[in-house]
């Protein structure tokens, strides 16, 4: 059951582009577009500082790719699992490139709209038992933004925990036995001062970051003028960055078509794998995120091959919630982070 | 008169404006302040009150009950938020508002709509709207910061200034699209927001909106200095963290170094003279000093942090949020015992049965669309976990100072540790001087009481008994909420100071005991870690007056600890 209660709202979302800074944040998020398989950015952060901002505008930058058309749970053409009528085994589907989804689940969004649930209106109507696919369908392929992840429900959030590992939704609820394939890019953000995120939740995202008031008066002057010229006439301040976007769509397309073949030299292996092992990082998780990063900003780059600038740029954010964690320790992760950047990538 | 002020302005614009936090008590004046605010706004536009308790059903929207029943179609109900598109939402004692609902009024105040996905229903529905936030809360307790970053006014008591005409505010709407702004006011106003130590770049924006809204109600199509100094005193005294340093004021009058995890709204000192603002900006820099509250202006000329600023201070939030039961799915049952129907899993039981049951009726006969039978019935259920808030109680007097509050306060932090793992609540309790302070309620924020910890001074008496009388009255509060107190001391039970706060060790000690023979009564859990340098027959026995484990710290290794503490919590 999908009811509308209104028109659609749709309003023009703020331009990626003219997003002033907060380097870190724009960079974990083209790595994510362009290499989906790194799992996930959490954006912490105070108020006001453009978190959901930057997600939402980066939905305006994905490039397309091709689904299925017609299908309910947005199956990539070459990986049909067969749950629907239009790409049931033996179905011809066609395929058709669609804009990468970026969805949101919002808090207060219930059990059944995020896994799927029996489509109820279908049900009373003619008696038929329909499997209406959820949120967790609708962003297979794309991303799946919560914001305020640190006030989602714990059931809720056990839930996501165990489809971002199994890259699939298994459904088992009124009458129902299914699964289908859910792997999605999970972006939370959230203010740590409003309650912590579970340790078993934090592991489960690639990169993590910080982002904070931009302390340079040019930078906050900058940030209130663009913005307030976008609330005053949001049409003519989004085609006055249309450049600017096209650009960095052009250079998400650019990396993806190119991340295949870029080359990881053994020496710059070796500097991931001491840096990793300076920090004392759990596992091996730490290297394989590093190296994923570093290779889809040097796509980003334009860069054939990976270099020691690509790790240095993004091991603060892979590695930064992989330390263990030491109570005792005042010290913030991502100091620590450069600190043994430094030594084993003496500038 | 700045209430008057606000919320004419406010009534110019109100959805652009966010709303309006007033921190007044209920009663008369409110009423009438409310009453003509209402009077300005735009007409044929609701303006809804919404109680703290309003549930997400009613607030975002939901299956409607009786519709649904009746037509045997999922009927969709609205909530007040789309209800309240256009118009304004009053929401009473809003420091009570519980963090889900804080935090579905600030997506829909930062995106003037709504997204749902709840109870089978999926819609993207406008809700453009400006809440009054009613708050009434005490020094401790205000409204949550989140949502107070997102209104634009904050005031207190109105009083009886009269707010703008009815025409002159329908004018001022003409007239406000084309009022002009110099990019030159705009660098002087986040200039100003910088040395007062505004982060949040929406202060500034709600800067320029009053200058702009300011010089419409005055018919003036540019935004001149009296604009500029109203929007700077109205939007940035309110949220003031420090003070901006005049070139005369000495080093130490400066704020403590802030803290490198600290909030980082507060710009590092040193930024503070860079950021000082231009010549032309000082009128409003005086502007917004001479209407800084009265407690702030102390606490930042003290040096204290601002931090537990009225505005900051919404503390009572998390406890709330995590009170709730936890929904865990439905079941069948009956609608006895005050459980709730699960509406859209009765009729998802129900609605396979529908053909069948209808074949099974007489040819003919009437029946209602849903056929519904009591086995179909399916109620809520929901989880709720007593939740353990562990109210560390520290003694930071001259005799812990001397010895090792620098190790009690690692003790602490290492137990800490032990409520992150396991999502449990922490308060922290100091006591030292002549008087024992909560400085932290219960929370579930690991670097807030990382912080207020790390910023413990130590010395002077050691008023055990009001330390424990105090660590008494968090514990039956804690308890009134329905969670478990457990509470851990840590201390070397050498009392000097009486509950009346003079030093008298004998009278310290009787009234010492005392209070832990009180707290023994009330049956607390509690865990002495003795922090001498050698294990204390004194501390020995409060522990026994208290009914409490005793554990000296020179034994209290990590492990030891947490399972002690362990030891002591409920399973």
């Amino acid at each position: 059951m999908s009811i509308n209660l209104d028109g659609r709202a749709m309003r023009q979302v703020y331009p990626f582009a003219a997003i002033v800074g907060q380097e870190d944040m724009k960079l974990a998020l083209l790595i994510a577009a362009v290499d989906q398989g790194v799992g996930g950015v959490l954006v912490f952060g105070d108020r006001g500082t453009g978190k959901s901002t930057a997600v939402r505008a980066l939905a305006a930058l994905l490039p397309k790719r091709p689904v299925v058309a017609g299908c309910s749970y947005n199956c990539a053409p070459e990986k049909m699992a067969g749950l629907c009528e239009t790409c049931a085994p033996g179905a011809k589907p066609k395929s058709k490139l669609e804009p990468m989804p970026v969805v949101d689940l919002p808090l207060g969004a219930t059990e059944d709209r995020i896994t799927g649930a029996l489509d109820i209106e279908r049900a009373l109507a003619g008696g038929e038992k329909k499997f209406e696919p959820g949120l967790l369908a609708r962003a297979h392929g794309g991303f799946l933004y919560i914001d305020e992840v640190n006030l989602l429900e714990d059931h809720l959030v056990d839930l996501l925990l165990d489809v971002t590992a199994s890259g699939e939704n298994v459904v088992e609820r009124e009458g129902f036995s299914l699964r289908h394939p859910a792997r999605f890019v999970l972006v939370g953000s959230g203010n740590p001062e409003e309650g912590e995120l579970r340790p078993q939740l934090l592991d489960r995202f690639g990169l993590c970051l910080e982002v904070k008031t931009p302390t340079e008066m040019a930078d906050r002057i900058e940030v209130v003028k663009r913005r307030d010229l976008f609330e005053r006439d949001r049409a003519a301040f989004v085609d006055s960055w249309q450049k600017e976007e096209d650009k960095i769509r052009r250079r998400i397309k650019r990396a993806q078509a190119m991340i295949g073949d870029i080359n990881v030299p053994d020496d710059v292996l070796a500097l991931a794998v001491k840096l990793c092992m300076t920090l004392g990082s759990d596992g091996i998780r730490g290297e394989i995120t590093l190296i994923r990063a570093a290779r889809a900003a040097a796509a980003l780059d334009g860069a054939k091959q990976v270099n020691t600038a690509h790790l240095r740029k993004v091991a603060p954010l892979a590695l930064r919630h992989r330390l263990r964690r030491n109570v005792l320790d005042e010290v913030d992760t991502g100091v620590r982070v450069s600190r043994a950047l430094a030594e084993v990538l003496p500038a | 008169m700045s209430a008057a002020l606000a919320a004419s302005l406010l009534a110019v614009d109100p959805a652009g404006f966010g709303g309006l936090r007033l921190r007044s008590r209920a009663g008369p004046a409110r009423e009438l302040f409310l009453a003509d605010l209402a009077a300005l706004l735009p007409e044929g536009k609701p303006l809804r009150r919404m109680p703290a308790s309003i549930s997400e059903d009613r607030l975002l929207g939901g299956l409607d009950l009786g519709a649904t029943l009746a037509t045997g179609q999922p009927v969709a109900m609205r909530g007040l938020l789309a209800e309240s598109h256009g118009g304004v939402i009053v929401a009473a004692m809003a420091e009570r508002l519980p963090a889900n609902t804080i935090a579905h009024l600030c997506a829909a105040l930062d995106t003037a709509s709504l997204h749902i996905e709840r109870e089978g229903m999926h819609a993207h529905v406008d809700a453009r709207f400006a809440l009054l936030a009613l708050d009434e809360g005490e020094d401790d307790e205000g409204l949550a910061p989140s949502l107070c970053d997102r209104l634009a006014f904050h005031v207190g008591e109105p009083d009886e200034e009269p707010l703008a005409e009815r025409r002159e505010v329908i004018r001022a709407r003409e007239l406000l699209p084309r009022v002009h702004l110099d990019p030159a006011q705009m660098d002087e106003l986040v200039a100003v927001a910088s040395a007062f130590g505004i982060g949040s770049p929406r202060a500034c924006l709600f800067a320029l909106r009053t200058a702009r809204a300011h010089a419409a109600l005055n018919e003036r199509d540019a935004v001149d200095a009296d604009d500029l100094q109203l929007a700077a005193r109205l939007i940035f005294a309110p949220r003031a963290t420090q003070l901006p340093a005049p070139p005369e004021q000495p080093e130490e009058e400066m704020p403590p170094e802030p803290q490198e995890d600290r909030a980082s709204d507060d710009t590092p000192p040193d930024e503070q003279e860079t950021n000082m603002p231009e010549p032309g900006a000082e009128s409003m820099v005086d502007a917004v000093r001479a209407a800084l509250p009265a407690d702030l202006l102390r606490k930042l000329i003290a040096g204290e942090p601002a931090r537990r600023s009225p505005q900051h201070g919404g503390s009572g939030l998390e406890k709330r949020t995590l009170r709730r039961g936890r929904p865990a799915g439905s079941r069948a049952g009956d609608l006895t015992g005050g459980a709730r129907l699960a509406l859209l899993d009765t009729l998802r039981a129900a609605a396979p049965k529908q053909v069948l049951r209808r074949k099974l009726l007489p040819a003919g006969a009437a029946h209602p669309p849903l056929l519904l039978r009591k086995e179909d019935l399916r109620i809520k259920r929901l989880i709720e976990r007593t939740r353990v808030a562990t109210i560390f109680v520290v003694d930071a007097s001259g005799s812990q100072a001397l010895h090792r509050l620098g190790e009690a306060k690692g003790a602490v932090q290492l137990l800490l540790a032990e409520c992150y793992v396991r999502r449990d609540e922490a308060a922290l309790i100091a006591f030292r001087g002549k008087d024992a302070r909560l400085l932290l309620p219960p929370t579930r924020s690991l670097a807030r009481v990382r912080r207020e910890l790390a910023q413990l001074p130590g010395g002077g008496g050691t008023p055990l008994a009001r330390g424990i009388a105090l660590a008494a009255n968090m514990a039956d509060a804690i308890r009134r909420k329905g969670d478990t107190p457990v509470l851990v001391f840590f201390t070397d039970g050498q009392a000097n100071i009486t509950n009346e706060g003079v030093g008298d060790r004998a009278k310290a000690e009787v009234d010492a005991t005392e209070a832990a023979k009180h707290l023994r009564a009330s049956g607390t859990r509690c865990l002495l870690i003795d922090t001498s340098p050698r294990p204390q027959p004194r501390a020995r026995k409060l522990a026994e007056d208290l009914g409490a484990r005793y554990l000296p710290l020179p034994a209290a290794q990590a492990q030891k600890l947490s399972a002690a503490v362990k030891a002591e919590l409920p399973r």
